[in-house]
């Protein structure tokens, strides 16, 4: 039997962070990438393109992010696709991800006056000019506060990855849990590190929102 | 292939995991609501040192993932004495989780509320719990309902994770089923499909209950 010290535990812990931290940043570039695909979609007033983001909203919002889970990795093997825990933990937050940042990035798109639109059309400009010089630059402005606010959803969500298997920082605390019978203690330090990575990200995400709303 | 008549006599699983689901879901949101106004108001009108603690619950509960919450209130807890049953734990959880998400919702909802109505209330010789239940809850409600109300779905969907203690939930019943007749991807999809219809209908339920609590607009 191996004995754990707290220098042991801890470092254990902190080394499964980088999985975490990565998994977070590889899901976050997933999940705007395939975001602004569909915001993309949603903007160019398609009926059918709409009504398509709207029932992947519907579907990934409407279902818990440990059943996509479940699905990508398990459901995905039985029907024949091999796929690691790595592999399913990204797309499955990846879908997550996008399902929220188009929600809201439709809201902060939604704020800026319809009139733009129109007026930007009244000075000959195409739909990509308008989009590039007229609607992102205010848009971006408005959704920065809340998209990051939303990573922090995203470094939580990966918290999930523990259940299929991938090894993370939730999963290294139950594996040392089962080693040390220590819970109290353990939990106590992975509930602090999660709360190291997130709590600034919600501080900056509020800052953010202050400065914007002063400047407006 | 795709099998889903195999799902169909494990049909009663499914049930009952829904039923323990929608039972704690109904019983979390009532209690985490409840929780969320206490502190909102605290936090809104509160001392300062009661302002202090309640903005550190909020914080540490929104910045943590609720499976950590969840697997220190179960194997944590009872480290120190205090011995809870997967459905106890996961029912605490789910309370003090919607609780600080429901107190940072329901206090910008207090902050709305203009200053001058509650200076009215008072020159009319309400006192301060008059004016809270008479004059400030039922506008501030109004506001924030839409987003307390996906606030609750979202808790509802998060509440899958629970199955990880042995809760017997919905997950679990389809964790169940799929060990029995190996009908992974059958057996998730349909899950999947039962927790969204049960947002959609909770949604809609929300709904016709904002209708009547605040009638008052829609009468005068």
């Amino acid at each position: 039997m191996i004995e754990f010290s707290n220098y042991d535990i801890l470092r254990n812990l902190l080394f499964a962070t980088q999985w975490t931290i990565l998994l977070s940043l590889a899901a976050f570039i997933g999940g705007t990438t395939v975001a602004l695909t569909l915001t993309a979609m949603r903007l160019t007033r398609n009926p059918a393109m709409q009504r398509i983001v709207k029932i992947y909203v519907e579907l990934f919002q409407g279902t818990p992010l440990l059943m996509q889970m479940f699905l990508c990795f398990f459901g995905l093997s039985m029907l024949g696709y091999e796929i690691s825990a790595w592999g399913a933990a990204i797309l499955s937050l990846t879908f997550f991800t996008s399902a929220f940042l188009v929600e809201i990035w439709r809201g902060c798109i939604d704020t800026l006056p319809k009139g733009q639109w129109e007026a930007s059309r009244c000075l000959g400009l195409s739909f990509l000019q308008t989009l590039r010089f007229i609607i992102l630059p205010q848009a971006i402005r408005v959704a920065t506060a809340p998209t990051v606010g939303f990573s922090v959803q995203v470094i939580k969500g990966t918290a999930l990855a523990s259940v299929i298997g991938f090894v993370e920082l939730t999963k290294v605390g139950t594996m040392l849990n089962n080693a040390t019978f220590e819970p109290f203690k353990i939990f106590t330090l992975v509930a602090l590190i999660y709360f190291m990575l997130c709590y600034p990200l919600s501080l900056y995400s509020k800052h953010l929102e202050k400065k914007f709303n002063v400047s407006r | 292939m795709l099998y889903f008549s195999d799902l169909l006599q494990y049909s009663d699983v499914f049930f009952s995991g829904l039923k323990t689901t929608v039972e704690l879901t109904v019983l979390t949101t009532i209690l985490g609501v409840a929780l969320g106004t206490v502190c909102a108001t605290v936090r809104q009108y509160g001392n300062r040192a009661s302002q202090h603690v309640v903005s550190v619950y909020v914080e540490l509960i929104r910045n943590t993932p609720f499976i950590v919450q969840l697997f220190f209130i179960f194997f944590g807890l009872p480290a120190i004495g205090m011995m809870l049953s997967p459905w106890q734990a996961s029912m605490i959880a789910l309370t003090i989780n919607l609780g600080a998400y429901s107190t940072e919702i329901i206090r910008a909802g207090l902050a709305s509320i203009s200053k001058g109505q509650v200076e009215a209330a008072k020159v009319l010789g309400l006192n301060f719990r008059q004016t809270l239940t008479r004059v400030i809850f039922i506008p501030a409600f109004e506001k924030i309902y839409p987003a307390l109300t996906s606030q609750c779905i979202i808790v509802m969907l998060g509440s899958a994770v629970i199955s990880q203690i042995s809760v017997q939930d919905l997950t679990y019943a389809a964790n169940l089923v799929q060990s029995r007749n190996f009908r992974a991807f059958e057996s998730y999809l349909v899950t999947a499909l039962l927790y969204l219809g049960l947002s959609i209908l909770l949604r809609f339920a929300f709904n016709a209950l904002g209708k009547r609590l605040f009638a008052y607009r829609t009468s005068n």
